[in-house]
Order: structure tokens, then C-alpha cells, then sequence
């Protein structure tokens, strides 16, 4: 099986300083890996450098595509990069004002992704944007209600309705349930967790949460300091960590 | 007359914009970046377009101005009287003797020749603007070719109003290549610019020129189960009886009463002089 | 179908002066298809931890762990992951349970991932729980809110769901009553009979009895033993 992506030696430096590198690692379809580390760690860097928000210094970041096969990312002429940011590829910001045009109706920024490939029926984009308001438990008669006027749990919910309706095959996310209530979050990674495996996605998911990345992560990647320091099976190392990082990390979290 | 150049602008400006209406012409649709300069009227008085029809002007040129089709108002009075001054050019108001017609927010309705320009007046050029404020996006999707930003812009107004409110500045496809802002004409005119004339824009506190050259396909963007529909009052002209023409409503006191005038004055004085009438011709001629 | 060869397993507490904690020495065992082996050994002697050890969830310091022609000790975590969803089933002490999911939806999940359609994912998860004594009022509920007693019930009828060729059992029958006790251990003669590889973990005797072919005592793993 080809990996969806393949990442080799990413670096990404900020003048002197480390952002991220040396990291390496391949993407199957369908699996989902989490990144955690602390603020500072370089996962947030990482994660642009992979989804083309950052050029990374170093390295490749090869994916799979449906027409060419695997291709490098960063060296791809920047309009099909462009392209596969609004086809196959999807980013859910921590932000949901980041990721929503704030301004547009949920139906709107639903929408946008679909007119951006070239859908140009009304009534099949606005068909298609109502299933998916109901699919992230919106109700649909909300559709012409701006997300300013949506809670801060619905807002992340219609973000992430307007990443999956061109049906992408890598979903790149940051933080996705940061800031939000517990109870809110809870119910966004279940449904995260069921649209990931409906859809058959393959994630990156960036989080400072190990609950997180227990519940919706088949892998992990533990990061310090710009580096790798372990990764594995998700409860591999959450419930035997290797690291001394990982293992103060493990122990740190409160019990409840 | 001799304390100017030509026109007012230095010969030198001139040939700057001059190359930028090249560009123009040679990319339609694009926006090309130009030195605007201080024009000795304030922003949005149609310093964009003044400069353009100063880089276009040469002596055997007759020139008309209009401001939403009329030659009698301010702005058009202020900017004929301009060039009258600075170039000593003839003017006239009568559309098919023109050679250059600077425009505000209309096309004439009398159908445009190969030997004429018709210069617009821009207040912001980008079509994207309001959705996407950073320029360096905007000019990207441009480069690019995502457009799929403007179809978001037509589609709230079908969910908001039931069709497509957009009533003016509706934006157009230039050759298949280009989305650019019409500037605010009424989409009543949008099929027009498909036109025999040069059809130059200027942008003067945006410092943009863009340009259709003649016979230029220019496509009014829409859905395909809502199509665009170059919509007017319903009604003809109050004065001179047209059907076709775009109109103006006209309150003519506090019980409500009201006429509908074309918006192109000398479009309605050459149709009554020729003998036609509206409803309230006779008594208001 | 189980094959544990020379594996040894140790904690470094990196934070606590890189204390290294051996836990597991020269462990060697093997178990054929159909065959039930017991795991046996005083508290803290190391049962768990072999099952861990055995699932992936621990990582090997040592030696070779093959189940079903994978060696977990080296394997990819998709393969392990594959391994999970195909092949070895594992029924620990207690639930994990997800906010919000219901108990059927639970139980059902081992099949739907391997492909089963979902009515008759449901159709068999709802028969387990009804042998396993769960009301059918609760099936709709998260078992978040359930009684200890009914959470480990929802656990075994999960980790019966899917017939898996191997599997793991951390004291499946603790806690439960005589009849629900019964039910499990029919499940587990059932899954010898349809030719499954078990490991298990009996505190009850009696359980132990009934269903293991052999027991292991895992104090021969102990380091100390080596010594």
C-alpha cells in the first residue's frame, strides 16, 4: 500500500532557531496520527509546514495524489498546492474565526469549497450545505445565520462541515477542540471520531490534550524542542512511554 | 490655455498611464498598477477616469462627460468644463458624435462605434474586495484564477433575497479569464460591454487601469438555476415613451406621485425630438 | 497462533533517576488454536503486564512476540492496529468509555471495523448483551453512566463481538454473579470450540477449572528468578 503521505527530514527553521526538524514519517489512508508536545514544542510549526501554510527549509512532503501518484508538496507549483488545500486536503484551525469567513452564511461557507471547485448550481450547493450543517448536528435552519451569531461549539462544528463537503482525504488539525467546553468537546470528537471513520479519513491532529489523542489517534508523535523525541501506537506510548519527555509529560496529566 | 500641458498632465505622466491602458488592453480585464497622481479635485470626483481620458485626449477629439448618464450634473458639468480648460478640446452631448466619453455609473444607451472610447470612473476596482480585504490574497486568487469566492458573494444574495440582489458593480468574466468589477453600472448595461468601442477604467485613489478591448467577451457571472437577468424598472420612459431604456425614478411630491425618466439624458432628447412621448411628455416639454 | 520467545520487558523511570525497573525476563510460551491457557502467579508477579506485552500496548525490551505471523514486539503501528482489528481480541478490566457513544453502538464497533454491515453488527451486539443480562432499556444509554458491574458486562459483550483468532481475557469473570459468570464462560468454551487461541487471567478457581486446557505461572519470568 502507497502511504497518502510521506514526510522526509521536514525542517523548518526561524532564523537560528529551531521551529522543527529532522522529522520523518509516513501517512497510511485511514490512519489518523496525533502530535502533541507542549507550547513552544514545534507542532503548530510542523503542522503548517505539512499543510503548505509554511515553506518548510528542508525536506519533503510527498502525498499522493489522485491523477499524479506521489508528488512533493513543497517543490508542486504553487497553484495545485492551492488546489489540493481546497480539494483533498482540508485544515480545521484552533480558531473557528480562522477558518470561517465570519462575514458569509453557514450555508455560504459551506458552499464555498464547492463553488470554488466549480459547482455553480444554487440549489445543489444549498442542498449539500443543509445535509451538512445535519451532519455536524446543526440544524439546517440555521443555514442563513452568519457563525457570528453560532456558539463557540457550533462555530467548530460548521468549520469543520465547510473542510469535509468536497470530501478531502487528509484533514489537517490544529488544537480542534481547544478552548472550548468539556462538554462541547466531548461531543466534537465523537463526532470528529465517526466522520473519520465514515469517510475514511486520514488526520494530523496537533494537540496539547492526551485525552485528545487517546480517543481519536491511532498513532502519536511526541515533540520537544523542535524534535521527535519517541512515536508509536497511541497507547503504546501513553501507557509505557520510552522518553523521559514522554514519561513526565504522561505523568503530568490530572487524574480526574 | 497655454498655462497648461496639453490636457493638464506633464507628457511624461501621460505616457506612463498610456502604457498602462497598453497593458490593459493587451491583458482584459487585469489590473495594472499605475502612478495616479494629485488631480486638483478631490478622490472619488472621478480622478481615475480624468486622468485616464487626459492620457487618451488629443486635440481633434470631442469629448463627453456623464455622471449616471446625465451631461447635466455636477460632476460631469465640473469635469467637461475641465478639459474645455486644460486641453481645448470640443465638447458635445450628443453620444454618437463623441469621440471619448468619460463615464460615472452608466453606458449610453445609443450603441457604441470602433472610433470611440468610453473611459469609467472606478471607486475600488476589485471585485473580491469585500470578501477578501487582503490584497495579497486578492491578487493571488487572480493569478490563479479562484473565483470561487465571487459565486460565495452571489449565492448569500440569493439566500438572503431570494435571487440575485446584486443590482449594479455586478461583476463580469473578461475573455474567460479575468473577474473584474464593472464599476457600479447598473447590471442593466452589463450585456453592453460587449461592445465595437474601447472600454478603459480608472482607478484613481486605488491607482488601478483596466480595459476591454472591442468585441471582448465579457460574461456576467450567475448560477445555472439562477441565471443573470439585466433587469430595469418596468415601465417606459415618462418623457419619451422608451421601453428600452434604463430609468430613473423621479419623486415629484409628498402625495406620492412619482415618473420614471430614462437615466441617458440625451438618449430621451433624441427620441422626443424625433417625436416620440411619454406619459408626462407634453407637459414637461 | 500465540508464540512468546525469550521476551524480556523493563521501566526506566527517566524522572526518577533513570531507576530501571525489570519486570519480565526470558517469558516463553506458546498457545496453540482452541487452547485455553491460564496465567497464574501472586498479584504483581507480572500477569498483566505479559497480556500487555502480548497486545502491543507495552513495548518489549526483548525477544520475539508473534501472533498470527506478526511480531508485535517490532511491528508498525498500522500493523498493530491491524492485528487488533483482525486477529487478537482483548478484554481488560475495565471499559474505556467514550462520551456519548451508546452501549450497542459499543459493542457493535469490533465488527463494523472489520466491514460488517451494521444491521447485522447490531443484530449481534444486541444478542450479547442480552445474554450478558443488560437491559434492553440501557442499550440506547453511554455506558459512562452505567454500574461497574454492567460497564464490565458491555466490555465482554464488546470484546466477544468479533470472532477473533486470538485473545486476550484480564479477569473476565470477576465481579460478576454466578449466572452472568456462567454466560462468560460459555462464551469463552464457545470461542475454544471455534478453534480461538486464549490467554486468560482467572482469580476464580472454579472459572480457571472449567475452561483452561494448562496453566503458566508467569513467577518463571520474574527477574528475580533468573538470579
Amino acid at each position: 500500500m502507497t502511504p497518502l503521505l510521506q514526510v522526509r527530514n521536514v525542517a523548518k527553521l526561524y532564523g537560528a532557531r529551531i521551529g522543527c526538524t529532522d522529522v520523518s514519517f509516513d501517512l497510511y489512508p485511514g490512519e489518523v496520527m496525533g502530535i502533541v508536545g507542549e507550547s513552544g514544542s514545534g507542532k503548530s510549526t510542523l503542522l503548517n509546514s505539512l499543510a503548505g501554510h509554511l515553506t518548510p527549509d528542508r525536506g519533503e512532503v510527498i502525498f499522493d495524489t489522485r491523477t499524479d501518484g506521489p508528488v512533493d508538496t513543497v517543490t508542486m507549483p504553487e497553484p495545485e498546492r492551492r488546489m489540493l488545500g481546497r480539494t483533498d486536503w482540508a485544515f480545521v484551525h484552533q480558531h473557528a474565526r480562522d477558518g470561517l469567513r465570519m462575514s458569509v452564511s453557514a450555508g455560504g461557507n459551506i458552499g464555498e469549497r464547492l463553488m470554488a471547485v466549480g459547482d455553480r448550481h444554487y440549489g445543489s450547493i444549498r442542498e449539500r450545505a443543509a445535509d451538512w450543517l445535519r451532519r455536524v448536528e446543526i440544524a439546517d435552519s440555521r443555514i442563513d445565520d452568519r457563525p457570528s451569531a453560532f456558539s463557540g461549539g457550533m462555530q467548530q462544528r460548521l468549520q469543520i462541515a465547510r473542510n469535509l463537503v468536497t470530501g478531502p482525504r487528509l484533514v489537517f488539525m490544529d488544537e480542534p477542540t481547544g478552548g472550548l467546553d468539556v462538554s462541547v468537546q466531548a461531543r466534537l470528537l465523537d463526532l470528529l471520531r465517526g466522520l473519520v471513520r465514515e469517510m475514511g479519513l486520514s488526520a494530523i491532529i496537533v494537540t496539547h490534550d492526551l485525552a485528545v489523542v487517546r480517543l481519536l489517534a491511532d498513532r502519536l508523535m511526541v515533540m520537544k524542542d523542535g524534535h521527535v523525541v519517541e512515536s508509536g501506537l497511541t497507547d503504546q506510548v501513553l501507557d509505557d512511554p520510552q522518553h523521559s519527555y514522554t514519561q513526565l509529560l504522561v505523568s503530568s496529566v490530572l487524574q480526574v | 490655455m497655454s498655462d497648461y500641458n496639453f490636457a493638464y498632465l506633464d507628457e511624461q505622466t501621460k505616457r506612463m498611464i498610456r502604457r498602462a491602458i497598453l497593458k490593459g488592453l493587451a491583458v482584459p480585464g487585469y489590473q495594472v498598477p499605475f502612478a495616479s497622481r494629485e488631480m486638483p479635485m478631490p478622490y472619488g470626483w472621478g480622478t481615475g477616469g480624468v486622468q485616464v481620458s487626459a492620457a487618451a485626449l488629443t486635440p481633434d477629439d470631442t469629448l463627453k462627460v456623464i455622471d449616471q448618464g446625465a451631461d447635466d450634473t455636477t460632476n460631469a458639468v465640473s469635469i467637461r468644463k475641465f478639459f474645455e480648460k486644460t486641453a481645448g478640446v470640443a465638447t458635445t452631448e450628443e453620444t454618437a458624435k463623441a469621440s471619448i466619453i468619460q463615464t460615472r455609473h452608466r453606458i449610453p444607451e445609443a450603441e457604441l462605434t470602433e472610433d470611440q472610447i468610453l473611459v469609467y470612473q472606478v471607486p475600488i476596482p476589485e471585485p473580491l474586495r469585500f470578501l477578501e480585504p487582503r490584497e495579497t490574497e486578492t491578487r493571488k486568487m487572480h493569478s490563479l484564477q479562484e473565483y470561487g469566492l465571487m459565486h460565495v458573494k452571489l449565492y448569500e444574495d440569493i439566500s438572503q433575497h431570494g435571487a440575485i440582489a446584486t443590482a449594479y458593480a455586478y461583476p463580469v468574466k473578461v475573455e474567460g479569464r479575468y473577474v473584474m468589477d464593472p464599476s457600479p453600472i447598473p447590471k442593466f448595461d452589463n450585456p453592453k460591454m460587449e461592445m465595437a468601442a474601447i472600454q478603459l477604467f480608472g482607478a484613481g485613489r486605488e491607482q488601478r487601469i483596466y480595459a476591454v478591448p472591442p468585441h471582448t467577451q465579457v460574461v456576467s457571472l450567475d448560477f445555472e438555476d439562477y441565471p443573470f437577468e439585466a433587469s430595469k424598472a418596468d415601465h417606459p420612459c415618462d418623457l419619451c415613451g422608451a421601453e428600452d431604456s434604463y430609468l430613473d425614478e423621479v419623486i415629484l411630491d409628498d402625495a406620492g406621485n412619482r415618473m420614471f425618466v430614462c437615466s441617458d439624458t440625451d438618449y430621451c432628447r433624441s427620441r422626443r425630438d424625433a417625436g416620440h412621448t411619454g406619459r408626462l411628455g407634453e407637459e414637461a416639454a | 497462533m500465540i508464540e512468546l520467545n525469550n521476551v524480556s520487558k523493563s521501566f526506566t523511570l527517566h524522572n526518577q533517576g533513570s531507576a530501571v525497573i525489570p519486570v519480565m525476563q526470558n517469558a516463553t510460551l506458546s498457545v496453540k488454536p482452541g487452547e485455553c491457557v491460564g496465567l497464574t502467579g501472586v498479584s504483581g508477579a507480572g500477569k498483566s503486564t505479559l497480556m500487555r506485552v502480548i497486545y502491543g500496548n507495552y513495548l518489549a525490551a526483548s525477544g520475539r512476540v508473534m501472533v498470527g505471523g506478526v511480531d508485535v514486539a517490532k511491528a508498525e503501528p498500522r500493523e498493530i492496529l491491524a492485528l487488533r482489528r483482525e486477529t487478537l481480541g482483548y478484554v481488560s478490566q475495565f471499559l474505556r468509555v467514550v462520551p456519548r457513544v451508546p452501549a450497542l453502538d459499543v459493542v457493535a464497533e469490533p465488527l463494523l471495523a472489520v466491514g460488517t454491515p451494521v444491521e447485522q453488527a447490531r443484530n449481534k451486539a444486541a444478542s450479547l448483551l442480552v445474554q450478558l443480562n443488560i437491559p434492553e432499556r440501557l442499550w440506547g444509554l453511554s455506558p459512562a453512566t452505567f454500574s461497574g458491574g454492567e460497564q464490565q458486562r458491555v466490555n465482554i459483550a464488546r470484546g466477544f463481538a468479533y470472532d477473533y483468532p486470538a485473545m486476550l481475557l484480564d479477569e473476565p469473570t470477576a465481579s460478576l454473579d454466578a449466572q452472568n459468570r456462567a454466560t462468560v464462560l460459555g462464551l469463552i468454551e464457545t470461542a475454544k470450540a471455534r478453534g480461538a487461541a486464549i490467554i486468560g487471567i482467572f482469580h476464580d478457581e472454579a472459572a480457571r477449572e472449567t475452561v483452561c486446557d494448562r496453566l503458566v505461572d508467569v513467577s518463571g519470568f520474574s527477574p528475580k528468578a533468573m538470579a
